[in-house]
């Protein structure tokens, strides 16, 4: 009778915390519902009339679209970078001593904890210099700094996993290096892969400062197009929350894929 | 004990590479910035530690830095706490377990500038339903007049968007625990209170201590949520570092003084970081001597 009280207790204060976490959202896409006349002058907690209008202005205007399409392919050009540059590094980390290892390793980590807006100015400059401003390859490059860090915490955490013994049998089997980590390692560590590609993902799906400073027009990110619709002339409610919603699918999408993994891959896979 | 291979090095080669040019060419800008009074491109001078010194008596400075403090280690006493509580309530398998993983990581891979757009917009008197709601209940509130109205708001923000992470690393940590302990507390009798207290916290605190590095570090850089719901204001209320920076940087081009700046908050965290990481290496090697020794 007392496990039961007890675990009635628990579901309720699951179910409080998850509420207090969806009606934000919920407020969002409500508004998102409504037209900018009835959410200025009726307050009310469930829409009263339906209507798409807001999502079809960004869906019909090129400067709002643009924007999405830009953010997914610098983010998905920095995950495959990220990924790419950082599997190597990370079997090196996981199986060998090699001088200044520590030192690398920590000094990786710094890059993860620099303050973005230590590198507005400087990344400006350097950008601006090579004729990169303004493209998507600058931004994703830009979030190499942060990402790589972290794909390779996480990826060594998945690698160290394994043991060493599979690596030793397969070199004694005459295996190449290149040949044994793509057709033998690779898929061990298939879930640490996908964990720090949904890592890499997420940080470079959310970063708003350095997409912003680096992009103008042509690779102009969604978080940045609608930083500017808030200082437009009035208000457009309406649409900023429809374009917020509009932010959500591509996270929802993405982490509905890596459910499974999600709590051992927030751990750095150190479990 | 890993073998000694000096040509690892090649395989670390590229990331070292990619880093380099995107962090270390921008650290030497800042700091040529940082000892430089630049008039104009051609024109610019050597000033030496002349900016370091303006920057460390400004009162400005000293205030947005208290402030700092007192936020991040707001939000580690919250959400530290919280996130094991949730993590504890979250089940354990089966499909709910995966909705409540879902639902608890959404605020996640939210874009930060529209986690602050959602608070502006569910805190706002006129049309959000926690302003409204707190003003028919005749709360004088709102986030953009009161000082207090808008400190809580960012945390209930910062608590709203990173609790689930500390939440997730916990629930983690807590699957990892093999049934046999919870069998043998059983047997034993143990209250639930002492089964977290001696088997589960135990076993948590190398995801905790992951959890209190990640938190510090990602609040001491906040910039973008709080510029998004309230400017850094009313007043300088809610301006943080990274805020403070951006304003002497982009708004003022004062290019001096916020290189500088940026230098010893990037010396700052650095050390912080530094700690916290021979830290855990410290913890590391305990629990191999442990494991050895039992």
């Amino acid at each position: 009778m007392m496990a039961e009280r007890r675990v009635r207790t628990r579901d309720v204060a699951l179910v409080a915390y998850l509420l207090f976490a969806i009606i934000p959202v919920y407020w969002m896409i409500n508004m998102s519902l409504r037209t900018n006349q009835e959410i200025v002058s009726a307050f009310s907690v469930f829409p009263r009339s339906l209507t798409l209008e807001h999502y079809r202005t960004i869906f019909s205007d090129a400067s709002w679209y643009s924007g999405y399409i830009n953010s997914l392919i610098y983010v998905a050009m920095n995950t495959v970078l990220s990924l790419l540059v950082a599997l190597p590094a990370a079997y090196a980390f996981s199986r060998y001593r090699f001088l200044g290892d520590k030192h690398v390793f920590f000094w990786l980590l710094t890059n993860r904890m620099t303050p973005p807006a230590v590198f507005l100015l400087p990344f400006f400059q350097l950008y601006s210099t090579l004729g990169l401003m303004d493209t998507h390859i600058a931004v994703a490059l830009a979030h190499l700094v942060f990402n790589v860090p972290l794909a390779v915490w996480i990826l060594e955490g998945f690698m160290s996993g394994i043991p060493r013994e599979i690596d030793e049998t397969a070199y004694i089997d005459g295996y190449t290096f290149p040949r044994f980590f793509v057709t033998i390692f690779l898929p061990l560590i298939k879930a640490g892969v996908g964990v720090a590609a949904f890592f890499c993902f997420m940080f470079s799906w959310v970063e708003l400062l350095m997409a912003r400073t680096l992009t103008s027009v042509n690779a102009k990110p969604i978080v940045a197009v609608m930083t500017r619709t808030v200082s437009a002339s009035g208000m457009d409610w309406g649409v900023l929350a429809a374009a917020g919603v509009l932010t959500l699918v591509p996270g929802a999408i993405v982490i509905w894929f890596v459910r499974h993994y999600i709590a051992k891959g927030f751990a750095m896979g150190r479990l | 004990m890993k073998p000694v291979n000096q040509r690892a090095w090649l395989l670390v080669l590229p990331v070292v590479c990619c880093v380099a040019f995107s962090a270390i060419l921008p650290l030497m800008t800042v700091v040529n910035y940082s000892v430089q009074d630049i008039i104009s491109p051609e024109r610019r001078v050597f000033v030496g530690t002349e900016w370091f010194a303006a920057v460390l008596r400004d009162a400005d400075l000293h205030a947005a830095l208290w402030r700092q403090l007192l936020f991040s280690l707001s939000v580690l006493v919250v959400e530290v706490p919280l996130g094991i509580l949730l993590s504890l309530c979250m089940p354990a398998s089966g499909w709910r377990s995966s909705l409540v993983l879902v639902l608890v990581a959404m605020s996640l891979l939210i874009p930060w500038n529209v986690v602050g757009t959602i608070w502006q917009i569910f805190g706002r008197t006129d049309i959000g339903l926690l302003g409204a709601t707190l003003t028919r209940l005749g709360v004088d509130y709102s986030y953009a007049g009161h000082a207090g109205d808008a400190w809580a708001t960012v945390l209930l923000m910062d608590v709203w968007h990173w609790t689930p992470l500390v939440a997730l690393l916990c629930f983690a940590g807590l699957r990892a625990i093999p049934d046999a302990y919870y069998q043998a507390a059983r047997i034993d009798g143990a209250s639930t209170f002492a089964v977290f207290r001696y088997i589960q916290l135990p076993k948590l605190r190398d995801v905790l201590m992951i959890a209190v590095l990640l938190r510090f570090m990602d609040s001491f850089m906040i910039y973008t949520e709080p510029f998004v719901l309230t400017g850094g204001g009313p007043g300088n209320a809610t301006t943080f570092l990274s805020q403070y920076l951006t304003q002497k940087a982009v708004g003022q081009f004062d290019l001096g003084p916020a290189a500088a700046f940026s230098l010893i908050y990037f010396l700052l965290i650095l050390m912080l970081c530094f700690i916290l990481y021979q830290w855990m290496q410290r913890v590391g090697q305990d629990r191999a001597v442990e494991q050895h020794d039992g």
